[in-house]
């Protein structure tokens, strides 16, 4: 069921970036979109509505935890902030990660070494 | 259970989601049109930024759903959409089903109830029956309660005890209660102190009978149940404190005992306390049921051996008077064999229980194989479905549970109704009184017979749903797609599970009908069996006491019962009328005693064996239709002179004297002290404990026997002969005749000879309803199940046969052909069932009489009957394929 958009994130890309941006803020799932669109220059094309579905996977992983509460526009949101296990399970990702790319990285560029 | 948690707060979930994603947008647009954008347009771009709303809305949802949980309802909803959609077969299935089910929960419930269950006393794994044997007291040793305590037993057991908590000696019997309403005969069990104390049930009202109630010639106390209570005293706690006149003498009510309490497996009316006085005691006297309480720690060998170790207390400490050696004893060898109350209560009524629980789950599971072949018919009509869900992606593991689901269900919905067939079933056991069990008061259908009810539901869907589901799930789609609708004519695998389950059906219902055979044989032999006396139906008893209130002097008792039979012979339709102290089969405790011949030598130190004494009037033996082999019967002159005249019964006589006109002019007596009494009668033998049991040697004493040691026969049952015997107006005139002589006097127990008859009769009925029930069942679904594969085999084959025909084969060589294969299967099977059932028999020998376990009459019958059913399960199948055109035949595929 999944739906091929035009430059297709790999499994877990969203939901490291969305620990990531938690890390340092309580977000709403609006503020959250819009700021990693912002942070990522509108380099990655992603469905805004795709963020729901991943903060119901980190939710149910107990990864993120959820409180209604009112936005700075006096709007009934859910503000997520990040659970110690997130912030674990973050720091384990990412440095999953950085290791990929890395051989990737060196993969793709052979002639350099 | 986080995962349960989850599956609850699902809806708030869901909702959560959808407010959170509406709420997204609407920020969104609003900062659209805060930017200067129009509001349409904001809402289109809000869109399009977002993506498709339901299905984000959805893949935040599928998150949350545990698959396995939403498969599994699926599935029945799936199987519940497919029982529904063939009306025919589920309703077949379920009632085959329900009825197996209901009655193996049903047996179930008795078992439980009865066997299982832990008696209704406080801690009742320490309770013990003071049981004794006495293997060297000859005529004791058939006796079935052992050798009961005497009440010299009782005070050395309490007394120097060092293994029970508490301890107590009861007996059970009748007495009257007057001055109240209409004078009545009430069941009463007499209790020593500790009785109460060991089954340690606290009264309803008031107050235990104590050991201050035990005091003889002290205050006179009494307790009442609680259904007596109820009944006379409308329940009223006031009642503690009144008094109620037992045996003409009035006793303060103390107590009342809760609803259903009994004393082990005696219901009463009233608890009286037997008072016993000490100093009066003989070593002997040996009519007391012994219970205890075992200390915490203690174990029933260490009572055994407690109880051994006071034995040579007992006889030292007692005599049976002057003169009289009280170490005769030894002779007798009475040895301790506590056992635990429990079984005590339920008696030999185990081993008959489990032999129908075995008899109706052999019905479950032909009614297992019988599903199975719905089933198996059904998948095979289902194969193209199963194969286009195969195609369509589904494991065959998932096809295998898909299937299994629907078998469970199917199970689970017949387990439903089974369980009202059950309970119903229960009910009609209890109130009927059929079955004289032990506990009967205790049967219900509680949480562990709900549980093996739904046990039985699961694992009977699982047994008949798995062959099915094995055989078809199996990935062969291609091979099925391509046959379906242009069948070749079936292979052979593909009948080998049902003729399988056929051979298996034949073979279990052989056994079961063997069962039922032997149960009907059995009753037949007892019905043939001469019990003593003649057509009971027209002998109406009744029992009569008459308390030393009413007629104190013992020689006017005698005229008084003389009188009440002479009223009762004016009676119209009355042939003759007497009595007797105890009728055969009333199942009172009758007295037993030793007789010493007057021309026999017996060596001094020995005790000859016991006999039942029986005391009766002149008459009895007629009316009762019981046959006098030699001499006379007693008459009223010498019974009213006190005349040393006895009678003895056939066996006896023959065992003194050789024959029954040799015992004619011999002399006997109990005890030296005691004149000689002349044999002038010798009586045909008697089934005195029922037809099962042999005729003990009994001899027969006047009503009225001088010397006093036998007293006065004060409660006596009449035995009147009429064709009017039980009929209403009969009952009518019957009372007024014994009120005539003194309107004070209650009548109980009234009933006809042949109610006492088929109650002695009861427990063998009762195995024989159930087994027949079962064999029936077995049969029917047995003869359902051969048809059934026939039937279908010979449908799926007409083309094959077609074939045949129009090569030239005769009709009759084809039908034979059907028939053969179908004998075949049902040969196998009364093979099979015939060495099963010689094995299985044997379990149930104890409950034949007359016949053995592996009478060739009813194995042979069975076997042919059997056969006979099959050959025409096949034929009417057969006969109607043969019936149809070959070129039609052949033209229909």
């Amino acid at each position: 069921m999944t739906k091929t958009t035009q430059r297709d994130l790999f499994p877990g890309a969203l939901e490291m970036m969305i620990l990531r941006t938690l890390k340092s803020q309580r977000l709403h799932g609006y503020a959250l979109a819009q700021h990693i669109k912002r942070t990522s220059e509108d380099l990655l094309q992603i469905e805004e509505g795709s963020l729901y579905p991943a903060l119901q996977r980190l939710l149910k992983q107990e990864l993120v935890k959820a409180e209604w509460g009112t936005s700075s526009t006096n709007r009934r949101v859910r503000i997520y902030k990040l659970t110690a296990a997130g912030a674990k399970h973050l720091q384990h990702e990412v440095s999953s990660f950085e290791r990929m790319l890395e051989g990737i990285t060196r993969v793709l560029a052979p002639g350099e070494s | 259970m986080r995962w349960l948690r989850q599956l609850l707060s699902r809806p708030r979930l869901y909702r959560e989601l959808s407010e959170e994603i509406q709420a997204h947008i609407d920020e969104k647009i609003e900062e659209l049109i805060a930017d200067g954008v129009s509001r349409e347009e904001a809402a289109h771009v809000a869109r399009r930024e977002f993506g498709n709303v339901g299905l984000m809305e959805e893949k935040g949802r599928v998150v949350w759903v545990w698959l396995p949980v939403e498969d599994f309802l699926s599935d029945v909803r799936y199987g519940l959409r497919a029982l529904r959609k063939n009306l025919v077969f589920t309703t077949v299935a379920l009632l085959t089903i329900a009825i197996g089910i209901g009655a193996n929960t049903a047996v179930f419930t008795v078992l439980n109830s009865v066997l299982l269950k832990p008696l209704n006393y406080a801690s009742p794994e320490q309770l013990v029956s003071l049981h004794q044997v006495a293997p060297g007291a000859a005529g004791l040793d058939d006796f079935e309660n052992g050798l009961l305590l005497s009440p010299s037993m009782y005070f050395t057991y309490a007394e120097h005890n060092q293994t029970f908590q508490s301890l107590g000696v009861w007996t059970s019997g009748t007495a009257n209660i007057s001055g109240r309403a209409e004078p009545e005969q009430v069941r009463t069990v007499f209790v020593s102190d500790g009785v109460l104390q060991t089954l340690d049930v606290p009264p309803a009202v008031g107050r235990w009978l104590l050991q201050a109630d035990q005091v003889p010639h002290g205050p006179e106390r009494v307790m009442l149940s609680y259904a007596y209570w109820q009944k006379r005293f409308g329940g009223n706690p006031a009642v503690v404190g009144q008094n109620v006149t037992v045996d003409s003498r009035p006793r303060e009510i103390v107590g009342v005992m809760p609803k259903g309490f009994q004393i082990v497996d005696a219901d009463f009316d009233v608890i009286v306390p037997l008072a016993f006085e000490r100093g009066k005691l003989d070593l002997a006297g040996f009519g007391y049921h012994g219970i205890a309480r075992v200390k915490p720690g203690m174990t029933i060998p260490d009572a055994n051996k407690d109880m051994a170790r006071m034995l040579p207390i007992w006889m030292n400490s007692w005599s049976n008077g002057p003169g009289q050696d009280s170490h005769i004893y030894e002779t007798w060898k009475i040895t301790p064999a506590i056992r635990p109350l429990k079984q005590e209560v339920i008696g030999n009524i185990g081993e008959l229980l489990w032999v129908v629980m075995g008899t109706i789950g052999l019905v479950m599971l032909i009614a297992c194989a019988n599903v199975t072949n719905l089933l198996l018919v059904r998948a095979e009509a289902r194969q193209h479905e199963l194969a286009i869900r195969g195609a369509l992606g589904a494991g065959w593991a998932r096809i295998v549970r898909t299937l299994l689901i629907e078998s469970v269900i199917l199970a689970l919905l017949g387990g439903l109704l089974g369980i009202g067939l059950a309970y119903a079933g229960v009910r009609f056991l209890v109130t009927s009184d059929l079955s004289n069990l032990p506990r009967l008061n205790e049967i219900s259908p509680d949480a562990r017979a709900l549980g093996f009810a739904l046990v039985l539901s699961v694992l009977s869907g699982l047994l008949f749903g798995l062959i099915p589901a094995l055989k078809y799930a199996w990935p062969r789609s291609g091979s099925v797609l391509r046959s379906e609708g242009r069948t070749a004519s079936a292979g052979r695998e593909r009948h080998r599970a049902r003729n399988l389950l056929v051979v298996g059906q034949v073979a279990m219902a052989l056994v079961l009908l063997v069962s039922a055979g032997l149960m009907i044989r059995t009753f037949q032999a007892l019905r043939n069996v001469d019990p003593g006396f003649t057509d009971p139906q027209h002998l109406q008893l009744l029992r009569i006491s008459i308390p030393e209130s009413l007629v104190a002097e013992p020689q006017q008792v005698t005229r008084v019962q003389n009188e009440i039979v002479e009223k009762f012979e004016t009676i119209q339709g009355v042939k003759s009328a007497a009595f007797e102290r105890e009728m055969p089969m009333e199942g009172f405790d009758s007295g037993w005693d030793q007789i010493f011949a007057e021309d026999k030598f017996y060596p001094a130190g020995t005790i000859p064996p016991l006999r039942l004494y029986k005391y009766l009037s002149p008459g009895l033996l007629q009316t009762a239709g019981t046959r006098l082999v030699a001499g006379r019967d007693i008459t009223w002159n010498e019974v009213y002179g006190l005349r040393p005249v006895v009678m003895v019964s056939e066996n006896l006589a023959r065992e003194i004297w050789g024959t029954p006109s040799a015992a004619i002019g011999k002399y006997v007596r109990e005890i030296p002290m005691m004149p000689w009494y002349e044999v002038i009668g010798v009586v045909q033998d008697v089934r005195e404990r029922g037809v099962q049991d042999k005729a003990p040697e009994t001899v027969y004493w006047p009503i009225m026997v001088a010397g006093g040691f036998a007293g006065t026969t004060r409660t006596a049952t009449f035995a009147v002969r009429s064709k009017r015997a039980g009929t209403e107006g009969f009952l009518n005139e019957i009372r007024k005749a014994v009120w005539s002589v003194n309107s004070n006097l209650p009548l109980a127990s009234v009933r006809t000879m042949q109610e006492v008859y088929d109650k002695s009769l009861a427990r063998t009925s009762f195995t024989l309803i159930m087994l027949a029930i079962a064999g029936a069942m077995a049969l029917a679904l047995g003869i359902i199940g051969i048809y059934g594969v026939m039937s279908y085999s010979v449908s799926q084959r007409r083309r094959e046969f077609g074939i045949r025909l129009a090569l030239g084969a005769q009709r009759g060589d084809v039908l034979q052909m059907i028939l053969k294969q179908g004998m075949a299967l049902a040969l196998v099977g009364v093979g099979i069932g015939v060495g099963a059932a010689f094995g299985l028999t044997r379990l149930m020998s104890n409950l034949l009489f007359g016949v053995t376990a592996y009478d060739p009459l009813t194995f042979a019958g069975v076997s042919v009957v059997l056969v006979l059913i099959a050959l025409l399960a096949c034929y009417i199948p057969g006969r109607r394929a043969l019936l149809v055109d070959p070129v039609i035949a052949l033209r229909y595929e």
